[in-house]
């Protein structure tokens, strides 16, 4: 439908819209129309992706003298393929109504290893390896070589693609990857460059966060965008997570031994260099002594990941001259490596400032910050003058360059901790040094900075005021919405007793006890053979997860259950957990019905769906807390309270609740579905804790609910499932829950002030301006309507 | 491929009860014999397959394996009842003996076609499954039941003719009925967990047939290396003692002493170490899996997965130790690739037992499913529509597709006579009401009729009324009688029928007696021309079973109350008609029939 929005006509592909989507989208309007920042919470199952795609790109239809552009964040290269298509949808739908005027370019992208068609290269396993395999036979000095030796391969996609490369033009249209690949067969070009190529003439450009929020992939991805961007971040519930990571390094000792090798190997090619070519050493000096670290205009495929400090921080100086000879700049990094081992063999956990460790540096290896800064530059440089293609081998020495140049680079927010094993496995000696970033607000701010709009926005983002403290930053509009139901399609509970109305708790002193796994076990077995088919189970973390499975087993619980239904379960392998949830998929619509065992913060918590039949329940065992005896936590926490006040009891629930809501979210993704949700743990049942989850689940969660044992939460669940398993199939129309807008004429005969009196006297509107009035009427369905009255100007 | 012959031990019982003589049954395609261990026994028995009527036979997994073979009663009462050692044994002999009489009945009804005139209406010799799925059919439809036991109880209808008519309920279903094989247990039965008697070191395992094909479906390596060394290499019984000590040291959970084993001995490394062969069909799985589940995409766009960049030790990753990585099996590794097999479901035909032959049926299965796997290229397409489907919101589209229920003809000549006379009475009206008209008229010439209607209207005016007033009152007072009754007992919705509105048995037995005068007439006009003598009396017979309804009508049409009984008069008339219809015929025919009995009265009389 296509309605008036103030001053925006909005075009959305459907011909109903919820009046949760409506509003958000007018918070969104007004986001864009002040230039600023928001922070939208709005439950799964809403449809937020398509408003907020609805809304955009029709903003800047309407606005054709300085169209917007869309960055669109994603997770996950699913989401990034589901966002795509629901854009597909919605260009559709406004090509129908527009016609070409409507027309945008979208691409997604992504690494090479999803977008590459070369078979010999698509092959190799890993991402490195495929990035790898693509600069041998793309990077400029092998492509020279090869125009005189035909027996060096090279990428006939690549070639195909750079014959028209200046003058490449990519068709208005939504391409996903596929599409992408696809499209690339036909024309015989590498679609990974293509895409590269189209991103800064794309309107939406759908990626993973990485490109946006990684200083050393956005440095080459995202460098050219201009000012006049809307950035949204989906799911970005676990933003600041990402943030951290994207700044941290942490270097082992297989780091070290391959970063020997690697200098070792250098040597040699400088050797070899010298003899034969000494004077492409000579020009790379001499560049760095007028000052350019990086060269000019690289080839597309030359570039290399960019500088792990933010583009803020890096120096615009040249090169310290004692660095700038490659023959000096090896010994350099031969005793950071050498310090670097002396600092792993430490018997002790050792946590340090980067100030007092660049200082210990200086004193022991006599590298200055100065040199530290400009490590990955210099490296980088040195990587293109010896025309290294193999650079899956060379990864060590540059994470140890990354380390060098973040500690160089940042005196605070920061934190080095030398771990000689792990917490938990301590007769294993598993030495490790980590540089952990505490500030999320870093990475993000170069973001809220250079693009005029950020909307930050998921199913989960409670406490909401949490997250401007978190990214430091000042959202013009922050809001959350519930979802507007009239009937119950979500069942949350409590279940704080087992069977034998013993406490059940994944609390450290209780989770090995017996009596509480078994109860556990019982939970489950009792609905398994009450639910009909999928049933998603989600423990706090994975040696949990494995624990209470093997004993599980051992009771024979896990036979018990398996009569009922089939068991998948998450491991760390992906293509395990992928097939696995494939086949998890199949037993449910096969009608067989199975479990999953899953990891809250695991993969398939963060991004898959089990709507519908594929998960018509969802218990989270116990409350996903952070393992508190980590030494990063435990210095971000007293990062976090010396910084921005937060308290630590207050950051670790925030952060276990929203993973738990997380979970349970998985569990219903439109309004037509239903689904249970049982957390499993005492604690839940403390208004503390529980207060934290988001409004959506808290509205539906009853105090009867809220302090069960086994037996109870069986006997809802069955009056739940009869209720739904009977009346309500997924094809019947939920009149009661959404709005449909009229567009009504004001007859010449009405006064524009006897209009303005009556909608004035009348007590359910709920706003109105000039142009527009958005009712809300009872429609006889005892649900609220919303109806848009356009009168005549 | 039927043996002519099946020779098998058993002991011959004269009833469930009795302990049984042992000896041994030969069966042969005409007879049956039975001669007991001890020849001093008396007990002889001959049986002629031709006086066998039907057979019965015990449950399998019931105490004992019994059949019992139900004969002419006028050869002897009860029938023989023989027990086997084995299930397995029973059902041989099951099969042979319905084979042979299946035979048998086909025989004798090719028979009875050829002679075309038979003496008596024989019972079809039916098998047992055709018999039970007669009277399934019976059971599901109590309207058949009653019809069955008004007629062919009472001897109006014999069965054959009875169900002659229903031919394609009886061949609808045995055709939809395909034949279901059992799956995997869900039971993870290869997870074989080690017995000790607790007072020595001895672990023992068991194995069964069951087992080991689980065995091999779950982890195509053992399979595969029971293909290369079984027996060549090794014996089975070396095989599954490797296996076992494999699995023993996985149970201890002792990578590192697994890692010591496997490097002494290649062939048990082959059990401990990883398995390629699921690792490469993974791999190729992993191509064909919903985009929206595709983890491993992700895994390539992730830069925090660079070794060593982001955070490392945060509590929620697990650290794994590589060096003995490959000896690790985890429990939820097992228990996903058992649910995976599972899913998949058993496709052999082989009985389990040898572990050579399942070995190389899998092996083959394996094969040919690899084969038809490679083939399918529309998968993505399938897969890329599924996932456009997926996206959209349904809930907030305005429902295209109305929900309609798929129209079922169960019996379509039914259909097709209702609706032809549908047609038929349309057809009718139209000539009637309608003249003729020459629709094809150009504007000038429709102008100019107009013209001249209007100016005769001009002309007479509306000197006589259009329609004579007292005839106009008489049809208007006729028809709101009419009206004001019909509405009166029909009451307000247009849904409800005369039907609804009578008392609940004038309805059924209105109902009953349609179904009954229905199914007569079908008999009875089928029957016609009237060629053979059977024909003949079965045409008396239904023409008796005709004449015995049609008081029973007339009876509720004159019982029926005041109300009802104009609206149960217009429901019984036609039914009335049709059998009157059916009586003048017959007495037509009978009248011409002694006259011209020579002469064969052709097509529709």
């Amino acid at each position: 439908m296509k309605f008036q929005m103030e001053d925006v006509t909005v075009y959305f592909p459907y011909d109903h819209i919820y009046p949760e989507q409506y509003h958000y989208m007018l918070d969104l309007k007004r986001a864009l129309d002040a230039k600023g920042h928001c922070l939208l919470e709005m439950p799964t199952g809403t449809g937020k992706t398509i408003a907020l795609l609805s809304l955009i790109t029709s903003y800047s239809l309407s606005k054709p003298q300085n169209p917007i552009k869309l960055l669109y964040c994603t997770r996950t290269v699913h989401e990034m393929e589901k966002t795509l298509a629901e854009l597909r949808l919605l260009h559709n739908y406004q090509l129908k109504h527009l016609g070409d005027s409507a027309k945008i370019l979208a691409i997604g992208l992504s690494s090479r290893k999803n977008l590459c068609i070369n078979p010999n290269v698509v092959s190799a396993n890993s991402r490195d390896s495929v990035d790898a395999a693509c600069r041998k036979r793309t990077a400029s000095w092998v492509r020279e070589l090869a125009i005189t030796n035909p027996n060096i391969e090279t990428c006939g996609f690549f070639e195909g693609f750079e014959r028209v490369a200046d003058n490449v033009i990519l068709p208005a249209g939504v391409y996903t990857l596929q599409d992408l690949r696809a499209y690339g067969k036909m024309k015989n070009w590498c679609p990974y460059y293509l895409a590269r190529r189209m991103v800064p003439k794309a309107n939406v450009v759908v990626y993973s966060y990485q490109y946006m929020l990684d200083p050393k992939v956005a440095g080459i991805i995202s460098k050219e965008m201009q000012r006049e961007c809307v950035v949204v971040f989906d799911e970005a519930h676990n933003i600041d997570n990402v943030c951290i990571e994207a700044l941290s390094v942490s270097v082992r000792r297989q780091t070290l031994e391959g970063a020997t090798r690697n200098l070792s190997k250098m040597a040699q090619e400088i050797d070899r260099l010298k003899k034969t070519d000494a004077n492409r050493l000579r020009q790379e000096y001499n560049r760095l002594v007028d000052g350019l670290a990086q060269r000019g205009n690289l080839p597309i495929t030359d570039a290399w990941l960019a500088n792990p400090a933010l583009p803020d921080d890096i120096l615009k100086e040249a090169v310290p001259g004692n660095i700038r000879k490659a023959e000096h700049f090896l010994p350099v990094l031969r005793r950071l490596v050498q310090y670097l081992k002396g600092r792993l063999e430490t018997e002790n956990v050792e946590k340090e400032g980067p100030v007092s460790f660049v200082a210990s540096i200086n004193s022991q290896a006599g590298i200055d910050q100065k040199m530290l800064k400009f490590c990955y530059d210099r490296l980088q440089s040195l990587m293109l003058t010896l025309e290294i293609t193999d650079t899956d081998e060379f990864l060590h020495i540059q994470t140890v360059c990354d380390f060098a140049t973040l500690v160089g680079t940042y005196s605070r927010g920061f934190s080095i901790i030398i771990e000689p094993f792990d917490e938990r496995m301590p007769h294993i000696p598993d030495p490790v040094l980590q540089l952990s970033c505490h500030d999320a607000s870093l990475a993000i701010k170069p973001v809220f900075d250079r693009f005029q709009s950020v909307v930050i926005t998921s199913g989960t983002l409670s406490p909401i005021d949490l997250y401007p403290r978190l990214l430091n930053f000042h959202p013009v509009i922050s809001r959350s919405f519930t979802m507007s139901l009239t009937r119950d399609c979500i069942c949350p509970m409590v279940l704080t007793r087992g069977s034998d109305q013993l406490p059940v708790s994944t609390k450290f002193d209780m989770r090995s006890d017996l009596g509480v796994v078994r109860n556990y076990g019982r939970l489950l077995l009792e609905m398994v053979a009450t639910v009909p088919d999928g049933i998603v189970c989600f423990f706090v973390s994975y040696s949990y997860m494995d624990g209470i499975i093997n004993s599980w087993n051992e009771m024979d619980i896990l036979k018990e259950i398996m009569q009922h239904k089939l068991v998948f379960i998450e491991t760390q392998d992906v293509v395990e957990t992928t097939l696995a949830l494939d086949n998890y998929r199949k037993a449910c619509d096969c009608g067989r019905g199975a479990v999953f065992f899953s990891v809250a913060r695991g993969k398939v918590a963060e991004g898959i769906d089990f709507d519908r039949h594929y998960g018509r329940l969802v218990i989270m065992y116990g409350i996903p807390f952070q393992y508190t005896l980590s030494r990063i936590l435990l210095a971000r926490l007293e990062y976090l309270r010396e910084t921005f006040q937060i308290k630590e009891g207050d950051f670790l629930t925030f952060d276990a609740l929203r993973q738990a809501a997380q979970c349970v979210g998985r569990v219903i993704r439109s309004k037509a579905d239903y689904g249970m949700m049982i957390f499993a743990d005492k604690r839940y049942s403390r208004h503390d804790k529980r207060s934290k989850l988001p409004g959506w689940i808290l509205s539906h969660l009853r105090d009867a609910h809220l302090n069960l044992s086994t037996d109870m939460a069986l006997h809802i669940a069955r009056e739940f499932l009869v209720l739904w398993g009977c009346g309500c199939s997924s094809s019947e129309k939920w009149l009661n829950h959404m709005i449909r807008l009229v567009t009504a004429e004001r007859k010449p005969f009405c006064l524009r002030k006897t209009w303005k009196t009556w909608l004035e006297a009348t007590p359910w509107i709920c706003s109105f301006d000039d142009s527009s009035v958005s009712v809300y009427s009872d429609v006889g369905f005892g649900a609220k309507a919303l109806v848009i009255i356009t009168y005549g100007n | 491929m039927a043996s002519r012959q099946v020779v098998m031990r058993a002991k011959y019982k004269n009833s469930v009860r009795d302990p049984g003589i042992q000896g041994v049954l030969i069966m042969m395609e005409d007879k049956i014999s039975f001669t007991p261990d001890d020849p001093t026994s008396s007990v002889r028995v001959n049986i002629e397959v031709k006086s066998i009527k039907s057979l019965k036979f015990s449950k399998e997994g019931s105490q004992r394996a019994l059949l019992n073979l139900i004969l002419d009663p006028d050869i002897k009462e009860g029938g023989c009842i023989f027990e086997f050692e084995k299930f397995s044994d029973r059902d041989v002999c099951r099969d042979f003996v319905s084979r042979v009489l299946a035979k048998l009945q086909a025989l004798q009804s090719s028979v009875k076609d050829s002679k075309t005139v038979s003496e008596r209406p024989v019972d079809e010799q039916l098998s047992t499954a055709e018999m039970r799925h007669r009277m399934k059919l019976l059971q599901e439809n109590i309207e058949l039941q009653k019809l069955h036991k008004q007629f062919v109880i009472s001897g109006v209808l014999t069965e054959a003719e009875f169900w002659a008519t229903r031919k394609e309920l009886l061949a609808v279903h045995a055709s939809k009925t395909p034949k279901q094989r059992v799956g995997f247990k869900s039971a993870m039965i290869a997870d074989v967990r080690p017995l000790t008697d607790g007072r020595s070191n001895l672990v023992t395992f068991n194995l069964t047939p069951e087992i080991i094909h689980q065995i091999f479906a779950e982890k195509p390596a053992v399979h595969k290396a029971y293909l290369s060394f079984v027996p060549r290499k090794m014996s089975e019984m070396d095989f599954w003692k490797k296996y076992c000590r494999a699995e023993y040291l996985h149970k201890t959970k002792n990578a590192v002493a697994a890692a010591a084993e496997a490097a002494d001995d290649e062939e048990l490394a082959v059990f401990l170490k990883h398995d390629e062969i699921l690792a490469s069909e993974a791999r190729r799985k992993l191509r064909r899996v919903d985009p929206t589940l595709d983890m491993e995409a992700d895994q390539g766009d992730d830069y925090m997965h660079l070794p060593d960049h982001g955070i490392f030790r945060d509590g929620s990753k697990e650290t794994i130790d590589t060096e003995y990585d490959e000896y690790k099996r985890t429990l939820a590794q097992n228990l996903n690739r058992h649910a995976a097999v599972v899913l998949e479901g058993r496709a052999l035909d082989v009985e389990l037992g040898d572990t050579q032959t399942v070995a190389e049926a899998l092996f083959r299965y394996k094969q040919s499913e690899l084969a038809t796997e490679t083939s399918d290229e529309n998968s993505t397409q399938e897969r890329l529509e599924r996932l456009s489907r997926m996206t959209e919101i349904e809930d907030l589209q305005d429902s295209h597709n109305l929900p309609f229920a798929p129209l079922c003809i169960k019996d379509p000549r039914e259909y097709f006579d209702s609706q032809q006379a549908n047609a038929v009475k349309a057809l009718g009206d139209t000539e009637i009401g309608t003249k003729p008209v020459n629709c094809v008229l150009s504007t000038q010439q429709a102008y100019g009729s107009l013209k001249i209607i209007i100016s005769e209207i001009k002309e007479n005016g509306f000197s006589y009324p259009i329609v004579k007033p007292d005839v106009a009152l008489k049809v208007l007072n006729g028809l709101t009688q009419h009206l004001s009754s019909t509405k009166h007992h029909l009451g307000k919705s247009p849904q409800d029928t005369v039907l609804d509105r009578l008392p609940q048995r004038t309805r059924e037995e209105l109902l009953h007696h349609w179904a009954c005068i229905q199914e007569l007439l079908k008999h009875f006009w089928s029957s016609y021309p009237i060629t053979t003598k059977s024909l003949h009396t079965k045409v008396s017979r239904v023409k008796d079973a005709l004449s015995e309804i049609y008081p029973k009508l007339q009876g509720i049409k004159e019982s029926a109350q005041s109300d009802f009984r104009h609206q149960v008069s217009l429901l019984v008339q036609p039914m009335l008609q049709a059998l009157d219809a059916a009586f003048a015929h017959y007495d037509a025919e009978m009248q011409k029939r002694p006259g011209k009995s020579a002469e064969r009265p052709n097509g529709y009389a």
